[in-house]
């Protein structure tokens, strides 16, 4: 039996020894980590405004930063839709209601389209991703997930290409030019819909939350997509 | 195997079949049904828990004569958590994808009953080095077992083998629909009974 000196000087030295180790070694990790987190974003950008990879021959996180920092141009709008000089990377997307940022995809000054970020409720979790707008201000580009936590199979379904896919082409701007967002269906949407896209089975929560939290996030950006649309 | 002891070579092949954590004792059932909806997640995961096992035994075991009795259980999940924590923190730098796939379930090995069970049953009455294979072997016969539900759910729920697409388009095409119950939590349940099932059969082992 060990004297309770022993016991609390030994759980001193432990807690010190092991703690100091976990320090030295998050902190000789964070810079890769916090790299990974930015390419990753970056990735998910690009993936939503066109830029595919490759599956056979997958983008290093070189590639990402190059074709990131050659086609994409990302600025921070104010709350009436005009360009700031601050850094995006200093804002939250998700809580920030005054600064906006986007991310416009550019080919010889070209605007090829923008991409935009959106967050908000499924069933279980908050989802982060970002939603793409063709030049035109009106119509989808292209939309993505990176981190959910809804059901595998079931609202997990909104990072698969199918889902996605569907919302390519589609117009969240009806004809006398309100927002009006856009709808997931249950089951099957209308083909000639312009405004629709299939639902997930199963997956109810999830796909209201989507569509209600994209017409907020499209809210935000509503006077620049506005500017664009009056010319 | 001859260069080990026969009591070296139980503890690492005793946990491989004979006595596995998972199919026998019924020990580390929550992580073995959230991450073996495929099989990459599985491997990664099965890496995950050998290698913490292996060290948390082995540094376990050579201050097992110094931890005092009254506490000696927060020592060893002081241990197991920093090397968890360790674990975590590389595979976000190194396998971010993987890492963002395995979420929570990477650190929720600290409470995985393996770990904790290995340390307290065999790491604070054996030598380092049997201490070491113990949580080799016991990692191995919980990936082993990890792996091979994660196998037939990614076969049967995606039909695809570690990503890769193996049922032919034209089986799809007759009617066959991949089994939506494989991704979700059920289908592990499913699955894990009838390994379960299968390994009493096959050891012939009864229970009372």
């Amino acid at each position: 039996m060990h004297s309770n000196r022993y016991t609390i000087g030994f759980m001193a030295i432990v807690t010190v020894l092991l703690g100091s180790f976990l320090s030295v070694a998050a902190g000789s990790l964070k810079d890769m980590q916090d790299l990974n987190v930015e390419n990753d974003s970056k990735k998910n950008i690009l993936a939503c405004l066109g830029f595919k990879e490759d599956s056979e021959n997958p983008w290093s996180p070189e590639d990402i930063q190059n074709i990131f920092n050659k086609n994409i141009n990302s600025i921070v709008l104010d709350i009436r839709g005009n360009k700031t000089s601050i850094d995006p990377k200093t804002v939250d997307a998700e809580t920030d209601l005054q600064n906006f940022p986007i991310y416009i995809s550019k080919v010889d000054d070209e605007v090829q389209g923008y991409a935009i970020p959106i967050s908000g409720k499924g069933l279980w979790s908050t989802l982060y991703g970002y939603f793409a707008i063709e030049p035109d201000g009106i119509t989808a580009k292209g939309i993505t997930f990176y981190a959910h936590k809804e059901t595998p199979g079931l609202g997990g379904e909104v990072d698969k290409a199918w889902f996605q896919n569907n919302f390519i082409g589609k117009k969240f701007i009806n004809e006398n030019g309100d927002l009006v967002g856009i709808k997931v269906v249950k089951g099957k949407a209308d083909p000639s819909s312009y405004y629709e896209v299939d639902g997930i089975s199963g997956a109810t929560v999830t796909s209201k939350g989507l569509e209600s939290f994209l017409v907020d996030d499209l809210k935000k950006y509503e006077p620049f997509f506005k500017n664009i649309r009056e010319g | 195997m001859a260069i080990l002891d026969k009591k070296s070579k139980v503890a690492l092949t005793d946990p491989l079949m004979k006595n596995n954590p998972i199919s026998l004792q019924v020990l580390g059932i929550c992580s073995a049904l959230a991450v073996t909806v495929q099989l990459n997640t599985a491997v990664v995961m099965t890496l995950a828990v050998v290698s913490v096992l292996s060290v948390s035994n082995t540094v376990i075991s050579l201050l097992r004569t110094m931890i005092p009795g009254k506490v000696r259980i927060i020592v060893q999940l002081s241990v197991i958590a920093t090397l968890v924590i360790l674990t975590d923190q590389i595979l976000q730098a190194y396998m971010y994808d993987i890492s963002k796939q395995l979420s929570v379930f990477v650190a929720l090995i600290i409470t995985n009953c393996i770990v904790m069970g290995r340390a307290e049953a065999f790491a604070m009455q054996n030598p380092p080095g049997k201490s070491f294979l113990d949580g080799f072997g016991n990692g191995l016969g919980y990936g082993g077992i990890l792996i091979s539900v994660a196998f037939f759910r990614e076969l049967l729920g995606n039909g695809s083998i570690y990503g890769y697409n193996v049922i032919p388009e034209s089986l799809y095409a007759a009617g066959y629909q991949n089994m939506g119950i494989m991704v979700l939590s059920p289908g592990a349940f499913i699955i894990l009974g009838l390994i379960v099932w299968v390994h009493r059969i096959a050891s012939g082992i009864k229970e009372d």
